[in-house]
């Protein structure tokens, strides 16, 4: 029965269509859950734990106790800032002390030699020994096996770190390592009252004894103490993914929903065609139940084949954007996991029932007397039942997808109304064009007349492809426009480098580099980390913040600044900048901006945690910044005389052109461990990494438009007999092929004209709204947008329309004399 | 396949002696289709001319052969041996693109089933032989011809917002509408009932004997043929009590 049907044709249309939505679908399954465990692993690693208690003081007895009561393994860290001695030279270095079994979770990587090939280390180093960082052997010209100071204490260089796992990617942190066991720290003499040390307790075990723990701990938390987790980790990448999830999730559903109405085109000829059968079987005496079974199996079976070669070609697409997205995402991804099968399947089944059997069933009700007469059709498909099957199925795909119910509704009616919009647009210009029929020959009549004739069908592809050429048109020329636009939007002498980590004694030797080599005196700008703890006493938390990017601020580490005078591109809006006799009071200048996403009001106290010691402020007033100068600015500054005793580190922006910036290696050489970063490199590195995400993402729409070209012949396959029937009239009445196809191509080219026409301007109301309200400067309309979504429109729809209905061409005029309309 | 009947029709071509009154001719025309059962004829030995401005009835049971028959003529289908000839052209001579310039030029129609198209308004119909021929003007000649046929107030009407009746009056605007030399209507009133039809074959005949247009048409109601000038009688594809006056084809 199957195989039968198949060579029908629509049922090729079902499936085609069913294997494009369950491929759009499983792909980005398939990737989604792969970042996702590739991230959770990753932050694991980032943490060398599955759990972290950070303290400023000793780690709490009690903490390790019932840790070790559960169970849990257990690995203790301290970290702090010294100087070692060498050869009579002092080095600042980030020293860290670990017990055994460091790191619960990645690996320490070592090796004989500085840049020497690494190798994984399954111990510490032993007690009397230290591992350095290249870095630090090069500074003070020292060899593996020579002697280093460190406080009271002397010890061996005995290996070259090579990696270690909880590093971070942190650009500001560039002192080098020396890793040491912690039995020797007592020894050094360094860990002092009032020293900046963090401890830290490693924890490592089951998931669900973590999170019992984590409870535990969390209720018990002291000023100062803070839990770091897999969750808490790289939370700009989890946001960034959560993003990604919703927006492919949603493009994909495009293509599911796309894929339904080519579903349910194609059913509803099948079951017209099916009328003559049913209503003989219905004569043969079977039942309404038998005929409804022996349909609902065949879709069923056809679903199911459909799905498992859509999952296939899920699973090679997933591997396509993997491979596209794979440096970029910096993260070793785990194979993929069966779980987006299920959706694969779930998305083809109820794609199918939601959209084909409506029409199908209506064949049960067809009267067994349609054997003698052929005008009884029976009940006609009653609408609602069809549209409510839609708006059910597509109600559970999208939770599916998103998960959250009020969003779910969001987009469904925002999607409902873009659908209108866009619906109403295409009817609109259906008329419009329908007016030009008087005044052109009759090829181009007889195409217009035939878009003009089946208005609710040309209307849905139209908006069809509409869409698909709208997302690629605001993935290529929109994306470029954007970038374009605010480049111009930078003045010409914008500062293009920055330099970061200039040491507080190196400060005035810069200066005086820079006024040596003719370049505009740079102004630094002195920074101290710090960590938001509480806002009016009150314990910050992500959970008190519903955006991304609140979450976002409140977990990262601020940058203090101090300054007498506010930055010339800064505005006060609120309170007032302080005078001399401010100084060394704890105050606090905060970005307008942030102080609204983090509900931080005038007058409110904010406590920051400078290495390991809470300290107060009170927001004397709010600024406004003018982050598009490329300037130095801070979202917190203090007065003068407030943080000059804290472990501070320098910054500037300049402009050098490209004479002066050759002078830059010399400036390196002799300050290591300045950083240097040009804005040009990160620009290029921005448009590199926007280029690699588009290419996934246009992956992705690409189905998209291939679910558009599944509804453009569904719609031809609709109507190819009364095509056909009417192409042998016109050849009767004297009609060469030329002219039919001229009839066929002006058809085509209207219908794609209008679709490109739609998504040209869909696709600038979009990058204007993106524009003004998301990245904030004025759009430049651009005219090539509209023509260039005709020219694809034309090109695509056209070529496909005329290619799906060049058999009518070849139907023998006689069949004119034969049929009845 | 139109090259191949090109040549062997193109061999003949020097044989033909065309009948010097005759507007349309068929020469031993013959068509047969293979079934599983072995060939099956519908069309066997037909011959006859007919002269300028003539009308002739089709007459005979369905099945007998009538519609292939007018399909044949218009050159809408290939015989499978013998030869039509219209205006002194050979159809065999010509490939599908070639008939049908002869059928813009030369042929109107009248169908049972009025075949209008459903997209386009009466007008636009009506229009449509006239566009395909290349004439002048075709939206004031359509209009004239609509008002000639009394639908004058139903020029931007869809077919399926006019009657039955309508529709064929429709039809027959488009089928005089180019003025053709030669017309073949297939069962002009077969789906409309008794007043209707005579009305439509009234209007049909009128505008022929106005035109002068050569009439072929097919039907199974002998009154209606008794209009005709001519009848040809066809059973199981072959013609019976043969009208000698106009198959009298010398070959």
């Amino acid at each position: 029965m199957l195989w039968r049907d198949w060579r029908g044709g629509e049922l090729r249309i079902l499936a085609i269509a069913l294997v494009i939505a369950v491929t759009s679908v499983t792909s980005v399954g398939f990737f989604i859950d792969r970042v996702e465990r590739g991230l959770n692993q990753q932050a694991a690693e980032l943490i060398a734990a599955d759990l972290v208690i950070s303290s400023s003081r000793q780690i709490n007895a009690d903490y390790v106790r019932n840790a070790e009561q559960r169970g849990l393994t257990l690995a203790n860290l301290t970290r702090f800032r010294s100087v070692v001695v060498a050869k009579d030279q002092p080095q600042l270095a980030e020293v860290k002390a670990v017990t055994e079994h460091y790191p619960l979770r990645g690996e320490l990587r070592i090796a004989d030699v500085p840049y020497g090939e690494d190798r994984v280390s399954h111990t510490i180093p032993a007690p009397g020994e230290v591992w350095v960082e290249p870095k630090l052997l090069q500074t003070l010209n020292l060899q593996v096996g020579e002697k280093l100071q460190l406080g009271a204490s002397s010890f061996t260089i005995t290996q070259v770190l090579a990696y270690e796992p909880d590093r971070g990617g942190d650009m500001f942190s560039v002192a080098p390592r020396v890793l040491m066991h912690a039995d020797d720290v007592a020894a050094t003499r360094l860990i002092t009252t009032g020293a900046l040390v963090n401890h830290r307790l490693l924890l490592g075990g089951e998931r669900t004894a973590i999170d019992d723990y984590r409870a535990y701990v969390k209720q018990r938390l002291q000023p100062g103490e803070r839990v770091l987790s897999v969750k808490e980790g790289r939370p700009e990448l989890r946001a960034a993914l959560d993003r990604a999830q919703r927006f492919l999730g949603l493009s994909a559903l495009i293509s599911v929903l796309l894929a339904g109405v080519a579903v349910a085109t194609a059913a509803r000829r099948f079951a017209q065609r099916h009328l003559d059968t049913s209503a003989m079987l219905r004569c043969l005496g079977a039942t309404q139940r038998s005929i409804i079974r022996m349909f609902s199996l065949e879709m069923l079976w056809l679903a199911l084949i459909a799905s498992s070669v859509g999952c296939a070609l899920g699973l090679l697409t997933q591997m396509g954007i993997t491979r596209i997205l794979d440096q970029l995402l910096l993260i070793s991804l785990p194979a993929p996991s069966l779980q987006p099968l299920v959706l694969g399947y779930a998305t083809g089944v109820i794609l199918l029932l939601g959209f084909a059997l409506p029409p199908l069933l209506a064949l049960k009700h067809v009267p067994p007397l349609r054997v003698l007469r052929r005008d009884q059709t029976g009940a006609p498909v009653r609408a609602g039942l069809v549209y409510l099957g839609v708006l059910l199925s597509m109600g559970v795909l999208l939770y599916w997808q998103i998960g959250e119910l009020q969003l779910v509704t969001y987009v469904v009616l925002g999607m409902l109304a873009t659908l209108m919009v866009l619906a109403v647009a295409a009817y609109g210009l259906i008329k419009l064009m329908n007016r030009l029929r008087q005044r052109v020959g009759v090829a181009w009549r007889f195409g217009l007349a035939n878009i003009a004739r089946r208005p609710g069908s040309s209307v849905i592809q139209i908006v069809a492809f509409g869409l698909g050429i709208m997302v690629l048109l605001l993935l290529s020329t929109v994306r470029n426009d954007l970038l374009n636009d605010w480049s111009r939007s930078l003045p010409a002498d914008a500062p293009n480098h920055f330099l970061i980590n200039v040491q507080p004694d190196q400060v005035a030797e810069i200066q005086a580099f820079f006024d040596q080599q003719g370049v505009h005196k740079p102004q630094l700008y002195p920074m101290v980390r710090a960590r938001l703890m509480q806002i009016n006493d009150r314990k910050v938390s992500t959970d008190d913040y519903e955006s991304d990017r609140a979450k976002h601020m409140v977990t990262r580490e601020f940058n203090l600044s101090w300054a007498a005078k506010p930055q010339v591109d800064n505005t006060i809006v609120a309170g007032k900048w302080w005078q001399t006799t401010d100084h060394g009071k704890g105050l606090l200048s905060l970005e307008a901006r942030l102080a609204n996403t983090l509900g931080i009001k005038l007058n409110d106290r904010v406590s920051f945690d400078i290495n390991g010691a809470l300290r107060e402020f009170t927001i004397s007033n709010l600024r406004e910044v003018d982050w598009d100068t490329f300037n130095i600015n801070f979202f917190t500054v203090v007065p003068p005389g407030v943080l000059e005793q804290d472990p501070a580190s320098w910054v500037t922006s300049l402009y050098l052109d490209p004479q002066q910036k050759r002078q830059l290696s010399q400036l390196v050489k002799r300050y290591p461990n300045v950083t240097v970063i040009d804005v040009a490199a990160i620009m290029d590195r921005v448009r590199s990494i926007m280029d690699k995400v588009v290419m996934a993402v246009e992956f992705i729409f690409l189905f998209t438009l291939l679910a558009g070209l599944a509804v453009l012949y569904a719609a031809i396959q609709a109507n190819q007999d009364e095509r056909r029937f009417e192409s042998a009239v016109l050849r009767t009445l004297g009609a060469r092929r030329p002219v039919l196809m001229r009839g066929l191509i002006a058809e085509f080219i209207t219908l794609g004209a209008l679709a490109g026409l739609l998504a040209g301007l869909a696709a600038t109301a979009l990058a204007w709204v993106l524009a003004a309200q998301v990245f904030h400067f004025p759009y430049q309309f651009n005219p090539i947008i509209g023509l260039a979504g005709i020219g694809v429109g034309i090109a695509i729809v056209g070529i496909a329309g005329v290619l799906g209905t060049r058999t009518v061409l070849t139907q023998p005029p006689v069949v004119s004399l034969r049929q009845g309309t | 396949m139109d090259n191949v009947e090109t040549m062997e029709s193109s061999q003949s071509q020097s044989q033909l002696q065309p009948h010097s009154e005759s507007f349309v001719q068929a020469i031993q025309l013959g068509k047969w289709v293979n079934t599983s059962e072995g060939p099956l004829t519908i069309l066997d030995d037909i011959n006859f001319s007919i002269p300028t401005g003539t009308s002739v009835a089709v007459l005979g049971a369905s099945g007998s052969g009538k519609t292939t028959l007018l399909g044949l003529l218009a050159g809408l289908d290939v015989p499978t041996e013998g030869q039509v000839v219209i205006n002194g052209q050979d159809l065999g001579a010509m490939d599908e693109d070639g008939r049908a310039l002869l059928r813009a030029d030369t042929i109107g129609f009248v169908f049972q089933n009025f075949q209008l198209l459903n997209g386009l308004t009466a007008l636009e119909n009506v229009m449509l032989p006239l566009e395909l021929a290349g004439a002048g003007n075709p939206r004031e000649q359509a209009a004239e011809f609509m008002t000639r046929v009394g639908l004058g107030d139903r020029l931007s009407h869809y077919p399926n917002q006019l009657s039955g009746g309508e529709q064929q009056r429709c039809a027959i605007a488009r089928a005089f509408a180019a003025q053709p030399k030669l017309l073949f209507a297939d069962e002009p009133t077969g789906n409309l009932d008794q007043q209707t039809g005579k009305r439509i074959i009234d209007l049909l005949f009128d505008l022929n004997h106005e035109l002068g247009t050569t009439l072929i048409m097919a039907t199974h109601d002998e009154t209606l043929a008794e209009h005709c000038d001519r009848r040809l009688h066809l059973d199981s594809g072959r013609l019976v009590k043969p009208d000698e006056s106009i198959t009298d084809v010398g070959c």
